[in-house]
């Protein structure tokens, strides 16, 4: 589902984000990349959906080689995968409903299928009741939850989580990722990244380490070239 | 469709008073290029009617046999400069200057003998009005032997070309200069707008929307607010010809205001100019965001 062979990323300013990093990640796994900021996490989660290219080597996700995509395949990959963000990138001025929806109009879903859908992811992440509220009026833990559906209407192979507990308190925390679980559980692919390393002592969930740019630990014993 | 044209709208719900800035902004532009138009219809308009009186007058010598001047007359008006040429014999230019020179008339009826001369008036066809063709005729009709003199206002023409090639030079440079300040206010609101939905576009982008769909609500933003724009200068231009025009009595009174096809040109070249602006913009700043 994911491959990463021989990565490297340079800044503008010559200094490696990310050097010789490769790794795999099988379909329906739920993989943590771990380490502290600035270790390389968010850097490989923006490489996975071509916000950024890498310097050298290949990555390969949902079958597009992510390496070599001409930006206007870009927007092809990203239908396949949902993105969730530590600060949630709400839309402020848009109900629960309308942000949901909104990510299947910019991929133009058809109309009359939208509210159904909406509806659906709704009722997943457990807010069919705030469907009208505007986000301001959510908890950060609902908030958080309302950008899960909205990364899942799209019915995504892959589903990318940016520190998506960074900003929420325990209880919050733990509903958010209970929902991480349950829909990794329904076959989708979750890659996380998180400092947070009380919750990757619950599960037994594979672990990538990343420290200065390098892989320095992978749970997953068949890991391909760890270092 | 719809949901471009209600994403490029709430645009303007959203940010009501900077639309309306800019919507006033492209409408003083295109105003001036409106207004600079409108002088233009009409100065050509008058140079159409001064342009019809001009014409090379032959005097003739006297005792010119009218068969001759028939002749004459006859080759004259098969040059394929000339519209059409009038024989005026002498009664006839006695008669027409009692008529037209009013302040004389007395002065004209006392006379014994008529001191004016039989002339050909010949009239030349539209297109051949400018200074290098009349003269070309006045040279040629000097040529028969029963010509006295002949003349032609040729500083008259003169000027008129001058005034006809300075005209248009000036309102396409003026025009130019307006369609590109138009242009620039454009691009900065539209830069403004992509700057405030920063967020939104990412968001856009993140859940993998193409790029047509993130940068049509732009594009027709732009247009619309060229479209406004247009329409708001084509009420200002008809509010300065009001103006102008006064009560219908004054010196300006036979204005005319623009044909439907220059509106529509106004109102296309609008929404050019804000196609324009919002394609430089967009194209410069939907990167950075």
């Amino acid at each position: 589902m994911i491959r990463l062979t021989r990565v490297q990323k340079a800044y503008p300013n010559g200094a490696m984000a990310l050097r010789n990093v490769s790794f795999e990640v099988q379909k329906g796994e739920f993989v943590f990349l771990t380490g502290h900021s600035g270790a390389g996490k968010s850097t490989i989660l923006k490489l996975l959906f071509a916000e950024q290219r890498p310097s050298a080597g290949e990555v390969r996700v949902a079958n597009f080689a992510v390496h070599g995509m001409p930006q206007s395949d870009v927007p092809k990959l990203r239908r396949k995968l949902g993105v969730v963000f530590q600060d949630f990138r709400l839309l402020e001025d848009r109900t629960t409903t309308e942000n949901i929806a909104f990510a299947l109009e910019a991929t133009g879903a058809r109309a009359d299928t939208i509210p159904a859908r909406v509806m659906r992811v709704l009722t997943q992440v457990g807010l069919a009741a705030k469907a009208r509220a505007y986000p301001r009026e959510l908890s950060g833990g609902e908030q958080q939850r309302v950008a899960i559906a909205r990364a899942l209407v799209n019915d995504p192979v892959v589903l990318l989580a940016d520190e998506p507990t960074g900003n929420l308190d325990e209880r919050a925390t733990r509903g958010v990722f209970q929902l991480l679980r349950e829909i990794n559980t329904a076959g989708t692919t979750v890659v996380m990244a998180t400092h947070d390393l009380d919750l990757v002592r619950q599960t037994d969930y594979r672990t990538i380490e990343m420290r200065d740019g390098g892989i320095v630990f992978d749970s997953a014993a068949d890991a391909p070239e760890a270092p | 469709m719809r949901l471009l044209l209600r994403e490029a709208l709430l645009s303007f719900r959203r940010t009501p008073a900077l639309s309306f800035l800019s919507v006033v902004a492209i409408a003083f532009s295109l105003f001036t290029v409106g207004l600079f138009g409108l002088v233009a219809i009409n100065m050509r308009e008058a140079l159409r009617g001064v342009e019809e009186r001009v014409e090379v007058v032959a005097f003739l010598l006297r005792g010119t046999v009218p068969e001759t001047v028939t002749l004459a007359s006859q080759d004259i008006a098969a040059f394929p400069e000339v519209a059409d040429v009038t024989y005026v014999s002498e009664d006839q230019a006695l008669a027409q200057a009692r008529r037209e020179l009013v302040e004389f008339r007395d002065a004209y009826s006392d006379l014994q003998v008529n001191p004016l001369p039989a002339s050909l008036a010949i009239r030349l066809k539209a297109g051949f009005r400018d200074a290098e063709h009349v003269a070309a005729v006045a040279e040629r009709v000097k040529g028969f032997q029963f010509v006295e003199d002949v003349r032609y206002g040729r500083d008259w023409v003169e000027r008129l070309d001058q005034l006809r090639g300075t005209s248009t030079i000036v309102g396409l440079l003026i025009g130019a200069a307006f369609a590109l300040v138009a242009i620039v206010i454009i691009g900065v609101t539209i830069r403004l707008t992509i700057l405030q939905r920063a967020r939104e576009i990412a968001v856009m982008r993140v859940v993998g929307a193409s790029n047509w769909f993130v940068r049509g609500p732009f594009l027709l933003e732009g247009i619309v607010k060229g479209l406004l724009g247009g329409v708001l200068a084509l009420a200002l231009a008809y509010l300065a010809y009001r103006l102008f025009r006064g009560n219908g009595t004054g010196p300006l009174a036979g204005m005319v205001f623009f044909e439907p096809q220059h509106m529509l040109a106004l109102l296309v070249f609008g929404v050019v100019l804000g196609l324009l602006g919002s394609v430089v913009s967009v194209g410069r700043h939907l990167q950075d965001v």
